[in-house]
């Protein structure tokens, strides 16, 4: 507690932290200065100097360093309050679980079946009252769902850092596109097919890679992602960056939808006329799959293998310890999510006709995983929150495009730093047993003295 | 044959490049168990600093070997400032944090870097200049070795053995070793860590920047995306050789710069990154030590 000091005057911790934020605008104006002044103009030599943005850049960092310092120090401060807390030792607190916070108070009321049906009957009606541009949107936030919950699989149920993950995508959007390109087999043979080849895969990669963890995991997975990227890139049956296209959408038994269904549609139910009815068609399959990922990861994660993996992720020698086949739970999580990347690339393959090695890049990798940074990893309504604050809030905000990708990189280092757990923090209720006598030093021993602060990385 | 000197040349070249970008990766790995997603960027970055410093000074008059060095120590300077403002930012704050946090952080931060620069500058590729001085008196070997790869050679051996030396005899290259070895040790006999920290980050930038004129000057274009690939090759020269082992880095980065250089040249250039990615892959399969590392064991 010594760190709280009584004698401190607002008025002097003001002007310490005004100090303070004016020194580092000024420090990231000095860092900025070449980059952002001067425009060049490579093929005449010449150059142009200005310094209009930079107001804006300082204007922007006094107040970024101002909240910066704030929030650091207030997770410094709430840090200190839980080390009292746990020092003191407060049973009753730790078998309640963790503090209600908005998202569990919301996520916990009475009515959630109710929300629940809700929400699943808007999203049944949504296609058929909205417009083309609106179903096309949902669909690609509804894959990178898809595509969240399997990574989440891997990376926050797991813990094993998948840095490749958009190549299992790939794989199974290229399986449907060249079985379909040379062999005309249907969406619907191929659904099972792009699944298999994309668990296949994730097996052939996993079986030698388990024995690495952490960042060496990360670094070949990495590689192979951009492996797969390189050789389709590369070899004539994939048509190297021409890609391949006039890939057919999902059918509906063989029925023309944009026929006879779709004047009914227009007529009773009021549908868009622009409407392509097999983009709405394509909708209910990728609803149809996430409710399916859903459950399935609902029901995994409090099964024998989702205890595993999660005891996994936490440590691994320890989980071996308690005599979790390590070889099989990473080689389950590694395939699982990759089927569900190779799910997701089939449907995607069929919703845009067209695919080329340059939709696979590392950077789709990225956007998935900060789907689950920032949605929370872990847990599953975050996921579902981040895929689609990620995927459709871009195409919303047409001014927020440019900067996408620079916030989305800002956002990983502040969710990283503030807020680790994501939006929505998946909750697991700590169950202790309640024994006779040496009850205080048990719970010690379950929640784990305060971490030193150096040795985290040994 | 002289094909394949040419291809033995240009392997060398690469290697050395490979070679100052991997240290920076070595150095902070061996300190604080990070792969720095974000230090290819600074690499990037540092080309970036100096084609503007190269167009202000050659404006103001500046030719040759003014030119160039100047050049090299602005973008040196710069890039160290931003290694120990991204230190500051991504990584300081995560001390103590899960293995995973500080991983996505650097990389959220290499990302960030990429795209203010695409934004600030631009997204297409931009020429760089030749700042590279004639040397007349390389005409007798003139058929083996361009003027381009003597500066390189030139750089990296004099930045190594720099390196070494402060390393080796400096009272900060004395802490740095110590923080490598036991950090809460080094701490506990008076070391500031955190100063330690920072200084590594801002010499592996240096390198890195200096890696960046050089591949500038022997490329004659840089873009904003040039770091990530970059990077992950010298992170696969650090791995190679033994990460957070210095001169394994160097061992590694030479290897991989000739195994490219020969697979471009034997096999074909479109499967030169993967062979570097498949070397990757089959080392830390086989022996993720390195060449030069020590295999450590597990400690409960």
């Amino acid at each position: 507690m010594s760190v709280i000091r009584q004698d401190v005057s607002l008025a002097s911790i003001f002007w310490s932290e005004l100090k303070s934020a004016l020194l580092a605008t000024l420090w990231m104006c000095l860092l900025a200065f070449p980059l952002m002044t001067l425009t060049i103009n490579p093929t005449e030599k010449t150059f142009i100097f200005s310094l209009e943005r930079m107001p804006y850049l300082a204007g922007g960092t006094f107040v970024l360093s101002i909240l910066w310092r704030f929030f650091l120090k207030r997770r410094a401060f709430q840090g200190i309050t839980k080390a009292v807390h746990q020092s003191g030792g407060l049973p009753e607190d730790l078998t309640k679980g963790p503090k209600p916070t908005w998202v569990t108070v919301v996520m916990g009321l009475r009515h959630k079946r109710l929300g629940f049906f809700l929400l699943l009957a808007f999203t049944i009606v949504l296609p058929f009252v909205s417009s083309p541009y609106t179903v096309n949107i949902m669909v690609t936030a509804l894959i990178y769902v898809t595509l969240g919950l399997g990574l989440n699989v891997v990376v926050g149920v797991s813990g094993l850092l998948n840095l490749g993950y958009i190549a299992f995508y790939a794989i199974g959007a290229y399986t449907y596109a060249l079985l379909n390109h040379y062999f005309g087999l249907s969406f619907w043979v191929c659904l099972p097919l792009g699944a298999l080849t994309a668990t296949l895969m994730g097996l052939l990669l996993g079986f030698p890679v388990i024995r690495l963890s952490g960042d060496y995991l990360a670094i070949v997975t990495l590689s192979f992602g951009e492996i797969t990227r390189l050789v389709l890139n590369n070899l004539e049956v994939t048509r190297g960056p021409r890609g391949i296209s006039y890939i057919k959408p999902a059918s509906f038994f063989g029925i023309d939808l944009n026929a006879a269904p779709k004047e009914f549609l227009i007529k009773w139910l009021g549908v868009d006329p622009s409407m392509d009815i097999n983009k709405i068609f394509t909708y209910f399959i990728i609803l149809a799959l996430v409710i399916l990922t859903i459950v399935c990861v609902f029901r995994l994660e409090n099964s024998r293998l989702g205890r595993a993996w999660l005891a996994m992720r936490e440590d691994e020698i320890a989980c071996q310890a308690m005599g979790i086949n390590r070889t099989r739970a990473k080689l389950t999580a590694f395939a699982l999510g990759s089927t569900w990347a190779g799910l997701a690339g089939v449907v995607f393959a069929s919703h845009i006709t067209f695919i080329n090695p340059a939709s696979f890049s590392f950077l789709g990798s990225i956007l998935i995983l900060s789907i689950v940074v920032l949605g929370g990893m872990g847990s599953i309504p975050g996921v579902i929150l981040g895929a689609i604050v990620i995927s459709a809030l871009p195409e919303q905000l047409r001014f927020f495009s440019q900067y996408r990708m620079l916030l989305f990189g800002a956002l990983m280092v502040l969710m990283m730093v503030f807020r680790p757990g994501g939006l929505i923090q998946s909750t697991r209720v700590v169950h202790i047993h309640k024994t006779k006598g040496n009850g205080q030093a048990r719970l010690k021993a379950l929640t784990g003295a305060p971490k030193p602060k150096t040795g985290g990385y040994s | 044959m002289t094909y394949f000197l040419d291809l033995f040349m240009s392997g060398l070249t690469r290697g050395s490049i490979y070679a100052l970008i991997a240290l920076g990766y070595t150095m902070v790995y061996g300190i604080i168990a990070l792969i720095n997603f974000a230090h290819g960027e600074i690499y990037m970055i540092g080309a970036f600093t100096a084609l503007l410093a190269s167009m202000v000074l050659s404006a103001q008059g500046m030719s040759g070997w003014g030119l160039l060095l100047s050049v090299a120590v602005i973008a040196a300077i710069y890039a160290g400032m931003y290694g120990w403002t991204v230190e500051r930012i991504a990584y300081r704050p995560l001390r103590g944090s899960s293995r995973l946090a500080p991983l996505i952080s650097a990389i959220g931060m290499s990302f960030f870097l990429q795209n203010y620069v695409q934004l600030a500058q631009t997204s297409n590729f931009v020429l760089f200049p030749d700042l590279i001085p004639q040397m007349p008196f390389l005409k007798p070997i003139a058929g083996y070795l361009n003027r381009t790869q003597v500066i390189i050679l030139l750089f990296t051996t004099l930045s190594m053995v720099a390196l070494t030396l402060f390393i080796k005899f400096t009272k900060m290259g004395m802490a740095m070793r110590a923080v490598a070895q036991d950090m809460t040790m080094a701490r506990l006999s008076g070391v500031n860590i955190d100063r330690v920290i920072s200084s590594t980050f801002i010499i592996g930038s240096v390198l890195a920047a200096l890696g960046g004129v050089l591949i500038g000057c022997s490329m004659r274009q840089i873009y904003f995306y040039m770091g990530f690939l970059a990077g992950m090759k010298a992170f696969t020269a650090a791995v190679l050789g033994g990460i957070g082992s210095i001169p394994g880095a160097v061992i590694g980065a030479l290897i991989l710069g000739f195994a490219e250089s020969f697979a471009a040249g034997y096999i074909s250039s479109s499967y030169r990154d993967v062979v570097a990615f498949i070397i990757l892959i089959i080392i830390l399969i086989f022996r993720p030590e390195g060449i030069m590392g020590q295999a450590q064991t597990q400690k409960v």
